[in-house]
């Protein structure tokens, strides 16, 4: 090979490489492992951590312990999926085009908006990146936040509205839902758009067409960021005045992996779809007049259109869409809405249950769907080593992002947490509150 | 479609494309729920009715053989580096170790919360840290980040580092340098991060015209954004001129990770004296790529970038009286920009791109890099040596190093046949064709990377291809020009899906 190219040795290819600029050593890292060694090296990491399998995972805020069906993995592990790059040529790439048109129609039908792209990184970069089309789209750089949107992705777009220049104003809580006062209150002619997110970061399921007409009477862009597996039974936000409906796909097909990778999915009015972000599927036809999928209304996107462009993104996570669409196809039109059905039941159940409890009161009385929030009678994160004891991770404290609820817990519900565990959740929860104020009066 | 043409359609073309909603029948499913075990009351006691959904989403209704076989034919409708060449300029289609797949899909990575306490996850902060501290050697920077998804996504919180990194300074500075090779993320980015786009053109040795530079870098330049060796393969031989002229002028000097597969082992972004790096675990470090996505951009900075870093940051606490290190997610960074992303990252390209890490090691790295070059100068030396010298030449004279990029402009002018005709008819031949069109300075461009993990054997057989590609064309032009004729499709209509564009199906 070498006498092809002709040079005498490998390190002359690297000549062009100014000499300084050589490292001229090995690099500090270790020297290769076989196979076996490798994997007895991840392995023993990952032993060292308490996953959704060896404790019973009542976290969500935003991730969640679904069940993943077989077929998922079967379907994403094949080779034609997993190893090929975007699809620039069509001609050889229609499974893959295929499928991000079916995960759009998924989407769209979801969400009850006319169009949808084939996904996003995932959940809170989304809505940042709807605050940006936002901008475009209204030539205002105002945004209106409910403190209800999940804390991730408010911090998610007040990092990336310190780029484009763009004002972030929060507004309250009432009741565990957002504050329509003051919401209405803040919302003006100078709003691009306004942020809600229902069921809500406290799991409260929001009247999103009322609080939204203040977004509409002002001209400005009502971005709602939603969770998929509840919209089975919920109103879909393109019914509730929704321009632009967005969330964390994970839920759908996709492994908690630890926060990713997953899918975001962002969908809008048609008005909006020329300033999406996204690769988008769309279906045409060959010379030979064959129905085919090509990636439509490229000149949106940067390999195209440069600075100019309606995003930056490039590679983006077709295959956590992929398992999102299987998942979807596996649950069907009936088992979609049935999830939704059991999630609703159950979680009212653990709420129930839960504030039964001494010690544990509601954090708010509005309606829920799969998440609740409570206050307990003891500090929460003793409470919650003495639940990781008995094998429970009991769920997500709030007092980090929400320190006005210091002794606030969201627990998260999914099909895998029976009523057994339900219970034994409640039961936990009892004795570590006891046990704890019982050490307090002991000390006081 | 003539007779002629259906008379020769492939029995995959004959198998029209019908999507899963279309295979719907009211009343079948696949999946089974568990009973609900708790009561059962209408869920307008739970839930107002104003809330509810009327009807169902109209998901398809189909049994779970023909999800599985639906999903197949798919599957074979898709070209795949598995099976084979897949020589994608830019993009760096090497070979994805099924042992990544193994580690990553572990109960105790692939079940873990993300919200989980850091004292319960004690390992994959470890293996998060590990893979900083590795990604920090390999770029010659002391400090990273993990948290950024993708390429553009690290260019994106790179620039907004840049901006911190100004304005806490107390300075503002309006305008971004790239050069016209540049790929177009970089440009987007930049709008993005709220700064204008100033271009810097390239001399004829295919690195930064200086002069140009010169002209260009004042006081109101943040940052220069540059790939080394640049998207046309060609090691910038400048680059620590470059870097005197930015950092005398008090911009950042950002280095877009791309084409690291080119020098891993061999010379350091940090060395060269760029302050941000980001990198793509899918390209250089054997995340799959899965038909687009996912993948990781985590970034490496200098010291004086590290205060600004997104938050949460993993950090390694040595234990007290003789207890052992452990590991944390620090929030409390009082200059950081900010989150870019949810959570911590995405994990699962992390396990894949640590355990590719270890299983080369050092010498693996370095070797991976060297492979790659010599694959990618043998390719070049061996279309050279054919056809392709005449009708495809390099468009820079000069060595390139694990890409290169050729000018099909002769075979344009001379055979009528386009890049796009040539890499229609690569279809044909079994072959996913080299990235075409980019980088747009280059007439009629090819840019092919090979990377490390080609036989011989393969690049011989390609070299062989475009050589019988174009003695057909020499021949018969026409060929080329209507190719493809075997794969699943063949060329489609983008304009009409422009046009009157069709993005979901039409439910009943």
């Amino acid at each position: 090979m070498l006498a092809a190219i002709g040079v005498d040795s490998v390190a002359d290819l690297f000549a062009q490489i100014p000499e300084p600029l050589r490292l001229g050593r090995p690099l500090d890292l270790p020297e290769g492992l076989s196979e076996a060694e490798v994997y007895e090296r991840l392995a023993g990491l990952a032993a060292r951590n308490a996953d959704a399998e060896s404790e019973v995972c009542f976290v969500g805020a935003g991730m969640y312990d679904h069940y993943v069906p077989a077929i998922v993995d079967a379907i994403t592990q094949r080779s034609e999926f997993l190893t090929p790059y975007t699809p620039y040529q069509p001609e050889i790439s229609q499974g893959g085009l295929q499928a991000m048109f079916e995960f759009q129609t998924a989407m769209s039908e979801l969400t009850g908006l006319p169009v949808s792209n084939a996904g996003l990184y995932e959940g809170p970069s989304s809505l940042a990146s709807a605050g940006y089309l936002a901008i475009g789209a209204t030539g205002r750089r105002r945004f209106v936040v409910s403190r209800a949107v999940h804390p991730h992705s408010r911090e998610t777009l007040a990092t990336y509205a310190g780029g484009y220049d763009a004002e972030v104003l929060e507004v309250g809580l009432d009741g565990g839902l957002t504050d329509a006062a003051a919401l209405a209150e803040a919302v003006d002619e100078q709003t691009a758009a306004v942020f809600l997110q229902s069921p809500n970061f406290l799991g409260a399921v929001e009247d999103v067409e009322e609080l939204g007409a203040a977004a509409k009477e002002a001209g400005a862009l009502l971005v709602v960021a939603v969770d998929p597996m509840t919209l089975g039974v919920l109103k879909p936000p393109g019914e509730c005045g929704a321009d632009i409906a967005l969330g964390e796909g994970q839920p759908l097909g996709n492994r908690l992996d630890f926060g990713g990778p997953s899918v975001g999915f962002f969908c809008a009015s048609e008005e909006h779809l020329r300033r999406m972000p996204g690769r988008i599927a769309g279906e045409t036809v060959d010379v030979d007049g064959r129905r085919g999928f090509v990636l439509a209304l490229q000149t949106r996107e940067q390999h195209i259109r440069r600075e100019k462009a309606t995003h930056n993104i490039c590679t983006a996570q077709a295959l956590n869409a992929l398992a999102a669409m299987v998942h979807l196809a596996w649950l069907g039109r009936e088992g979609f809405r049935e999830l939704g059905e059991l999630l609703v039941r159950r979680t009212a159940y653990a709420r129930e249950r839960l504030a039964a409890v001494e010690g544990v009161e509601p954090l708010h009385e509005a309606p829920v769907a799969r998440e609740f929030a409570v206050r307990l009678g003891a500090p929460v994160g003793r409470v919650l080593d003495r639940c990781a004891e008995r094998g429970i991770a009991a769920g997500y404290p709030l007092a980090r992002e929400y320190p006005e609820f210091e002794d606030g817990l969201l627990v998260a519900i999914t099909e895998r947490r029976t009523k057994e565990q339900i219970d034994a959740l409640a039961d936990a929860l009892g004795a570590a509150i006891r046990d704890l104020s019982g050490e307090k009066a002991g000390v006081a | 479609m003539s007779e002629n043409a259906a008379f020769m359609e492939t029995p995959m073309q004959r198998e029209r494309a019908v999507t899963v909603f279309e295979k719907s029948e009211p009343g079948r499913r696949a999946g089974r729920l568990p009973a609900a075990g708790v009561p059962e009351p209408p869920l307008e006691e739970l839930i107002p009715a104003k809330l509810l959904r009327s009807e169902p989403p109209r998901l398809p209704e189909i049994s779970e053989p023909e999800i599985v076989r639906h999903y197949n034919r798919l599957s074979r409708r898709n070209f795949d580096l598995d099976t084979g060449f897949y020589p994608l300029g830019s993009c760096t289609m090497k070979h994805n170790p099924r042992l990544n797949e193994r580690v990553a899909a572990l109960p105790g990575h692939a079940r873990l919360h993300p919200a989980q306490d850091p004292r319960r996850a004690q390992g994959a902060l470890e293996l998060m840290w590990l893979l900083q501290e590795s990604l920090a050697e390999i770029c010659g920077l002391p400090h990273v980040s993990l948290q950024p998804s993708a390429g553009s996504h690290g260019e994106l919180a790179g620039l907004l580092l840049t901006r911190a990194f100004h304005a806490d300074r107390g300075e503002q500075r309006s305008r971004v340098i790239i050069p016209d090779t540049a790929h177009g993320t970089n440009p987007a980015s930049v709008t993005m991060a709220g700064y204008e786009v100033v271009k810097v053109e390239t001399n004829e040795r295919g690195g930064v015209e200086m002069d140009d530079l010169r002209a260009k870098v004042s006081e109101d330049v943040a940052c220069l954004m540059l790939t080394n060796p640049n998207t046309l393969g060609l090691f910038d031989e400048n680059i620590a001129e470059i870097a005197s002229l930015i950092h005398e002028s008090g911009g950042t000097l950002y280095y877009d990770g791309a084409n690291l597969n080119a020098v891993m082992g061999h010379s350091r972004p940090g060395d060269m004296g760029f302050d941000i790096v980001h990198l793509n675990l899918h390209k250089s470090f054997s995340q799959p790529h899965g038909g687009g996505g996912p993948g990781a951009g985590p970034i490496a900075v200098s010291e004086r970038i590290e205060p600004f870093l997104p938050r949460p940051q993993v950090v390694r606490r040595e234990g007290g009286n003789g207890a052992g290190p452990h590991y944390d997610l620090d929030h409390e960074r009082p200059k950081s920009i900010g989150r870019v992303r949810g959570f911590q990252g995405n994990f699962g390209v992390f396990v894949r791109s640590y355990a590719y890490i270890l299983s080369l090691g050092s010498d693996g790295l370095a070797e991976a890099a060297e492979t790659a070059v010599l694959n990618a100068s043998y390719l070049r030396a061996r279309l050279a040596g054919g056809r392709a010298g005449r009708y495809l030449p390099a468009a820079f004279e000069r060595p390139s190093m694990h890409e290169f990029v050729l000018s099909g402009a002769p075979m344009k002018r001379e055979l009528g046949v386009k890049t796009l005709d040539l890499a229609k008819r690569l279809l044909d031949f079994g072959f996913h064709p080299p990235t075409v069109y980019f980088p747009l300075l280059v007439d009629e461009a090819l840019m092919v990377e090979p990377t490390e993990t080609e036989t011989k054997e393969t690049l011989d057989a390609f070299a062989d291809a475009v050589d019988e590609i174009l003695a057909e064309a020499e021949r018969d032009p026409g060929i080329a020009r209507e190719a493809p004729y075997s794969t699943p499709v063949r060329r489609l209509d983008e304009a009409k899906a422009m046009r009157r564009p069709i993005l979901r199906q039409p439910l009943g």
